[in-house]
């Protein structure tokens, strides 16, 4: 099947300014990411700061132009499409619910916007869109009059949401959607990210640092490390049987509610690779637990079993660790 | 009370006045601190934990008034100290961490310039000792090569490190308290645990209190010895961290608790249990229970309801309308309607 959204071997190269008269360095926020996303499943991509996540939404949404390498839609090429075409199809919501709103306009107008730069259907009939949309979301209609200033966070987001959703696209990327949000907002939101998407038969991507969210939401799991997918494989089988040390320490550190657990050590050490010049080998080698000697010497290559990929020399076959 | 107490507050309350009249943020918290202990605050946004901590230390707004029944730290009445003696207590014997390190470390000087500084000017103005107590820090938080960080600019820093830098920081003058603000709340998961795993290690070695304020009921189930739940400026609920988890008795604490995805126990995709509608404003005359409005279980008394919290054997109270036994049937019942 193709799926809705899918990048090839996609990296993206950023320059970066050393300082007065330093000129600039290369720094390779995504490196080669190869990522299906099946139409009508939810991906989680999870990784620490910096690691590349809002970089790879950014090429998506067509925003970000990769380096190198390809990004499809429905199984076709980019380049086909122009940048409202790409709008249609794959809308955003983002992390922060403050900024992402402008401030001086209603939320009628915000919600509305995409109606209006697509110039769909008749313009008599775009209140009732937006109305439809609000009660889709759960806001009550009185709030298109309001400006963002006058809602709550949760409030907020839901405007987000409904501007994603009033071009009815097939892809909504989710970039950190609740992680500005108290809990009991967050469980609020969540739930109507499922309710939207049975509802619609919605595809998202959905970006978290938050694995216990992850965990809930999604059908697929992709795990990034300094601009690469260094594990990917179905929810189930990720959480239950994670591979790569980085997963395991990322899976370590979620602290559920469970009082009769401590904090848990990570065995990460506190060395952190810089983006700029990373390091050699796996680059995860610096922080990992299973370090062995060809990890700082080889990059590893991604294994596959089933449709459990990792990218990790301890999963290596023999042949190749012998080299 | 046992002797080892080290903070202990009685109805403390802060009012500030705005535009719209006198709001009420914080009315009438009570808890102590003894040496060893953790204590976490945990609520949503906007309860009033960041301005408990702040009229603790004496860093209230200049606009806002502290009343308390009792505010003694070190078997002394801070009440009516004066800034001067107030800045020395928060100097050595109160350390605060914030969410944002860079609130307490100064850009423009290195690393090494500010712990020597705090220590030269409390303890000792002599300074090997002081250089020699910051590399000890420094190590002891976890910083490689301790000696040669100390010429560094806080910006040459990841922001993991820094929060280590801060951490040691509040630890130069052996405080008896620390303070900790939301201290992982901008950092990676990996990060978090890091911090937290050190903090609860350097807090038995060195034999602190500890008063860590959460929104996050994983870090508080994981690190606290005692809990106290804040909703609109109030505490709902407190007691062992263990009873409060096992047996949520207030409807926010367990409202709460269903919020969050577990995973291995939340069922993926199924719904989440939710505390709809907002918090209350705290402005004006406030009476009854302030959760009413979002509560399942409100009735007619709730508007009334004095703010007396239901004492269970074990130091576990709630302030509710319910009794122990309807509380815990009622959280029960939240739990299977979400299931
Ligand atoms: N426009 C840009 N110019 C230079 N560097 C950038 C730019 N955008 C992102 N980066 C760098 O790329 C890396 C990945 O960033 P990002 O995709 O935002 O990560 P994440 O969303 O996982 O936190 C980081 O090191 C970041 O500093
Ligand atoms: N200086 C101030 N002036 C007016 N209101 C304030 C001030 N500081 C905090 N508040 C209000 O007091 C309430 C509690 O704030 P805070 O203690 O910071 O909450 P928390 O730390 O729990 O998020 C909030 O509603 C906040 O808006
Ligand atoms: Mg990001
Ligand atoms: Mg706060």
């Amino acid at each position: 099947m193709t799926a809705a959204l899918e990048t090839v071997d996609v990296s993206c190269v950023f320059q970066v300014n050393q300082g007065f008269m330093k000129g600039s360095k290369p720094l390779r926020a995504v490196n080669g990411v190869s990522l299906k996303i099946p139409k009508g499943q939810v991906v989680g991509l999870v990784g620490e700061s910096g690691c590349g996540k809002s970089t790879m939404a950014s090429i998506l949404l067509g925003l970000q132009e990769p380096t190198s390498g390809e990004v499809l839609y429905s199984g076709e090429s980019a380049g086909s499409f122009d940048g409202k075409d790409i709008a249609r199809r794959i809308q955003p919501i983002f992390q922060d619910p403050y900024s992402s709103l402008n401030p001086t306009k209603s939320i009628h107008s915000i919600v509305s916007l995409p109606l209006r730069i697509h110039n769909v259907g008749d313009p008599a009939d775009w209140d009732r869109k937006v109305y439809d949309i609000l009660d889709l979301v759960g806001l009550p209609r009185r709030v298109a009059q309001s400006y963002p200033s006058q809602l709550s966070g949760g409030q907020r987001q839901r405007v987000a949401i409904a501007r994603a959703l009033i071009m009815r696209p097939e892809v909504v990327i989710c970039d950190e959607p609740t992680s500005a949000l108290d809990v009991s907002v967050q469980s609020q939101i969540l739930n109507l990210l499922q309710d939207l998407r049975q509802e619609l038969g919605l595809t998202y991507l959905l970006i978290s640092h938050n694995l216990a969210v992850v965990e809930h939401m999604a059908d697929r799991v992709a795990v990034m490390y300094l601009g690469r997918i260094v594990e990917e494989a179905d929810a189930d089988t990720l959480f239950r049987d994670p591979r790569h040390p980085y997963t395991k320490a990322l899976l370590g550190s979620v602290l559920t509610p469970d009082p009769s657990l401590g904090v848990p050590d990570t065995h990460l050490g506190t060395v952190f690779p810089n983006p700029i010049d990373p390091p050699l080998g796996c680059s995860f080698h610096p922080r990992c637990s299973a370090c062995m000697d060809i990890c700082s010497a080889q990059t590893p290559m991604p294994v596959t079993e089933g449709d459990h990929m990792t990218e990790c020399h301890l999963y290596a076959p023999q042949e190749a660790v012998a080299v | 009370m046992s002797k080892d107490v080290i903070l202990d507050v009685r109805n403390l309350k802060v009012d500030i006045p705005v535009s719209a009249g006198m709001l009420h943020p914080v009315r009438g918290i009570s808890f102590s601190v003894a040496r060893g202990e953790t204590l976490c605050i945990v609520g949503e946004s906007g309860c009033g934990k960041s301005l408990t901590s702040l009229a603790l230390m004496g860093l209230l707004p200049k606009t806002a008034t502290r009343t308390a029944d009792k505010l003694d730290f070190l078997g002394q009445d801070i009440r009516d100290l004066k800034e001067r003696q107030m800045a020395a207590l928060r100097g050595v014997n109160m350390a605060m961490i914030f969410q944002e390190p860079m609130t307490s470390l100064n850009p423009a000087y290195t690393i090494g310039n500010q712990l020597i500084e705090v220590y030269r000017r409390h303890i000792d103005p002599g300074k090997a000792e002081a250089r020699e107590r910051a590399i000890f820090l420094l190590e002891k938080v976890g910083i490689s090569a301790a000696a040669s960080r100390l010429s560094q600019y806080p910006h040459q820093l990841s922001g993991g490190l820094r929060q280590r830098v801060m951490i040691a920081m509040a630890l130069m003058c052996g405080p008896d308290v620390i303070i900790a603000d939301e201290p992982t709340t901008a950092l990676d998961v990996t990060i978090q645990a890091q911090i937290l795993h050190l903090l609860a290690d350097l807090q038995k070695e060195f034999q602190m209190g500890m008063i860590l304020i959460t929104h996050d009921l994983g870090i508080v189930a994981r690190v606290a010895d005692k809990v106290q739940v804040m909703y609109a400026g109030s505490t709902v609920e407190e007691g062992p961290c263990q009873a409060v988890f096992d047996s949520p008795l207030h409807p926010y604490t367990s409202g709460l608790l269903r919020c969050i995805p577990v995973p291995g126990k939340t069922q993926r995709g199924s719904r989440l249990g939710s505390v709809p509608g907002i918090v209350p404003n705290l402005v004006g005359d406030l009476h009854g229970c302030m959760f009413r409005n979002r509560c399942d279980h409100a009735e007619a008394a709730c508007e009334a309801l004095a703010g007396d919290a239901t004492q269970l054997s074990d130091g576990h109270a709630f302030t509710c309308r319910m009794t122990p036994d309807e509380a815990a049937q009622a959280a029960r019942q939240t739990a299977r309607e979400v299931a």
